[in-house]
């Protein structure tokens, strides 16, 4: 779906984000380059603190990098203006949070169409297509229910479907299954794995559960104190030395 | 985001706390109904002041006098005059020439004479008075017994109930319809100026700066009676005049004071400075009141001294702009409070919705969005804040008029409207209380747009 089929998805050259505090400065991000090819499933993993979600935020045009490049789809999102960042926000980036982020005072439906409403999606077509965004992650029920009236899993497949209301290229995904079971986080990963593959979506999934990683993820990347860890092939001969303080760690 | 989305969702972040929206929202009403309420009266208390202006009939009317005359209306005008002798006279053409100034409707003198009533075989003393057709209109006839007259000259009188009472003490209204009798002074110029009857005479001596002949004019009073139909009774006198301290009591129509030629004190001037008879004091009319100060400057340019309520009006419309000016600052003080109120409102849920805005802009809000989301949210109090003041105000409005109409009243007043709430005003201030709604949200609004999400997106 996109016009210029020669660039990756994804692509960072030496990207750098530093944050002041106190009189010292964090380095979140520190020079960090990578590529990922269109219709990856990516999986971002390291040790809170290892500058993952700042990665993430970086991608996603929250937030800007202090130094380097961040490419997607050709576009430096560096010299994108405020306007133009947030057009980008809306139609090429979905995002799934942890803490799901749906707007408690929201229908399920109502929480589907908020992008429609910033991407000014025509109204008679907003309808078919939360509709359509439901069913792609299997809720086909409940629809006029506040969030608080589900269970987690239900939430956050809500939240991927909200997602996915403006049909986005990347899916940005921050710790989806860090407040699920085990089982349903497995679920939430299959879902996003199955969608991904018949949207040709990218996505990107920050985690630090490697072994839910390794069985999803075509590629992992480990991050520490905000640099690249050499790459691995995800799989049983995975270095044991990256292994992950909480890896494989699940909330009862 | 489009228009409809912005305000369904500013609607529905609205009704998410009603109460404290709501309250903010009748703060604003309030402050909105103490500024109607205030403009109102100041509307009001005006158009009042001018209705009972223009109801004595001086709104249209330039008075004009001679500078010969010892007495002006501005006394340091007078001061500068040095030598009023040269000045030109109101004789019979000066006043030809203003009835020809344009706007002019009527040019009539105020004649003022002595005279009796003949009645039922008494003798009653009273101002005799010359009335213009125009004084129809004057408020003073709006409750006229009887007709007005039919004529400029007709043989007819409106008599003030005062003395209508004195010719008939128990039914004075009986009058109407009957015959009375005028006694009065002629003036008749001496034989040698007598050729022309009419009044009065331009003194054809005074010419080409040559100095009058101290002798050459004069006059007798000679004694006569006409007699006249009572058509009206009057209760107030119209006008009550500009300069004569005395009340006239018997109206006559003005052609018929001057076709009896009556003798006047003014008269007693004309041989003393040596020309003809002369007016005391010419009353033009004005055919709109706007154009007063146009003809007024041309009778001046003619070498009169004039005076108009137009001047006095002046002060009254200056008086007026500070009465609004004080009204509205004081009306606008609770709407200032107001403001703050719908700053405080909005600071508090852009505190309490840190997160979801952050979430809005994650899936795809603009700053622009989030701060037109506050600004239609603070706008939204605005207009239903003006709304709702606009109906207190009117309330409000009302009750005054209620209570000052039940305090006439009861001091035998008719009851009148002191406060009026003026079409203009109803959007005016609508109109302003959004926009002072929108500046209370300025701030609220550019603090939710420079949100961070990163800060606010972080997993607690």
């Amino acid at each position: 779906m996109n016009s210029s089929p020669t660039f990756p998805a994804v692509c960072t050259e030496n990207v750098c984000r530093y944050y002041p505090m106190g009189g010292s400065i964090i380095r979140a991000v520190d020079g960090v380059s990578l590529t990922i090819e269109r219709g990856e499933f990516v999986a971002l993993l390291g040790q809170s603190g290892s500058g993952k979600s700042t990665l993430l935020n970086l991608l996603a045009g929250l937030d800007r990098p202090t130094a380097g490049l961040v490419v997607v789809q050709g576009r430096d999102l560096a010299k994108l203006s405020p306007e133009e960042l947030a057009r980008y926000r809306r139609n090429d980036v979905g995002m799934v949070f942890q803490a799901f982020h749906l707007i408690p005072t929201m229908t399920i439906t109502e929480n589907v169409e908020l992008p429609m409403r910033f991407a000014e999606v025509e109204r008679s077509e907003r309808a078919p297509r939360v509709r359509e965004s439901l069913e792609r992650v299997g809720l086909g029920h409940r629809l006029e229910h506040r969030p608080s009236e589900l269970s987690g899993g239900e939430q956050q497949r809500v939240s991927l479907a909200r997602a996915l209301a403006n049909r986005p290229s990347l899916l940005l995904a921050d710790e989806p299954t860090g407040n699920l079971d085990s089982r349903t986080g497995e679920d939430i990963l299959n879902l996003i794995r199955d969608v991904s593959l018949s949207l040709g979506m990218t996505v990107v999934m920050v985690t630090h559960e490697r072994a839910l990683a390794e069985r999803f993820a075509q590629r992992l990347i480990f991050l520490a104190d905000g640099k690249l860890l050499p790459a691995v092939d995800p799989g049983p001969q995975a270095s044991p030395g990256f292994g992950v303080a909480g890896a494989g760690e699940t909330p009862a | 985001m489009k228009g409809y989305d912005l305000f369904d969702l500013a609607a529905r972040n609205l009704r998410q706390s009603k109460l404290r929206n709501g309250l903010t929202t009748v703060g604003i009403s309030v402050g909105v109904a103490s500024l109607v309420a205030m403009l109102s009266l100041g509307v009001g208390l005006q158009q009042l002041a001018s209705r009972r202006l223009a109801g004595s009939g001086m709104f249209d009317t330039v008075f004009v006098t001679s500078k010969q005359d010892f007495r002006g209306f501005d006394r340091d005008e007078d001061r500068k005059e040095q030598h009023p002798e040269n000045a030109p006279v109101l004789d019979e053409p000066a006043r030809e020439t203003m009835a020809k100034l344009k706007y002019v409707t009527e040019v009539e003198p105020e004649i003022r004479v002595m005279g009796e009533i003949l009645y039922g075989g008494q003798t009653h003393f009273g101002f005799v008075t010359g009335l213009p057709m125009s004084a129809r209109e004057n408020e003073a006839f709006d409750n006229l017994q009887g007709k007005f007259f039919s004529r400029p000259d007709a043989d007819e009188v409106i008599l003030l109930n005062d003395f209508a009472k004195e010719l008939d003490p128990k039914n004075p209204k009986e009058l109407i319809g009957k015959e009375v009798t005028l006694r009065y002074g002629e003036h008749q110029p001496l034989a040698a100026d007598s050729e022309i009857a009419g009044r009065p005479q331009l003194s054809g001596e005074r010419s080409s700066g040559e100095p009058a002949a101290p002798d050459a004019y004069g006059f007798s009073v000679v004694r006569r009676t006409h007699p006249l139909k009572v058509v009206g009774i009057v209760e107030e006198e119209p006008y009550g005049g500009m300069r004569t301290v005395s009340r006239g009591r018997i109206f006559l129509p003005v052609d018929l004071t001057e076709n009896l030629n009556m003798a006047e004190f003014s008269d007693m001037r004309s041989p003393l400075r040596g020309h003809g008879r002369t007016f005391m004091t010419l009353t033009v009319r004005v055919k709109d009141p706007a154009k007063v100060a146009q003809v007024q400057d041309a009778i001046k340019q003619m070498g009169f001294r004039t005076f108009s309520v137009l001047d006095a009006t002046k002060s009254l419309r200056r008086f007026f702009t500070v009465l609004d000016l004080f009204l509205g600052i004081f009306g606008s003080l609770a709407l200032a409070v107001a403001t703050l109120a719908i700053v405080n409102t909005l600071v508090m849920a852009v505190l309490e919705r840190r997160r979801e805005i952050g979430v809005m802009k994650a899936i795809g809000a603009s700053d622009g969005d989030v701060k037109r989301l506050f600004f239609a949210e603070a706008g939204a109090m605005g207009f239903f804040g003006g709304v709702l003041g606009i109906v207190l105000g009117f309330g409000i409005g009302k009750a005054i008029n209620f209570g000052t109409g039940i305090y006439l009243r009861n001091h035998q007043l008719p009851a009148e409207a002191v406060w009026i709430l003026p079409t203009w005003l109803i959007g005016a201030a609508i109109a302003f209380s959004i926009a002072v709604s929108l500046l209370a949200g300025l701030y609220p609004a550019s603090r939710a747009a420079r949100l961070d999400p990163v800060q606010t997106l972080k997993y607690e």
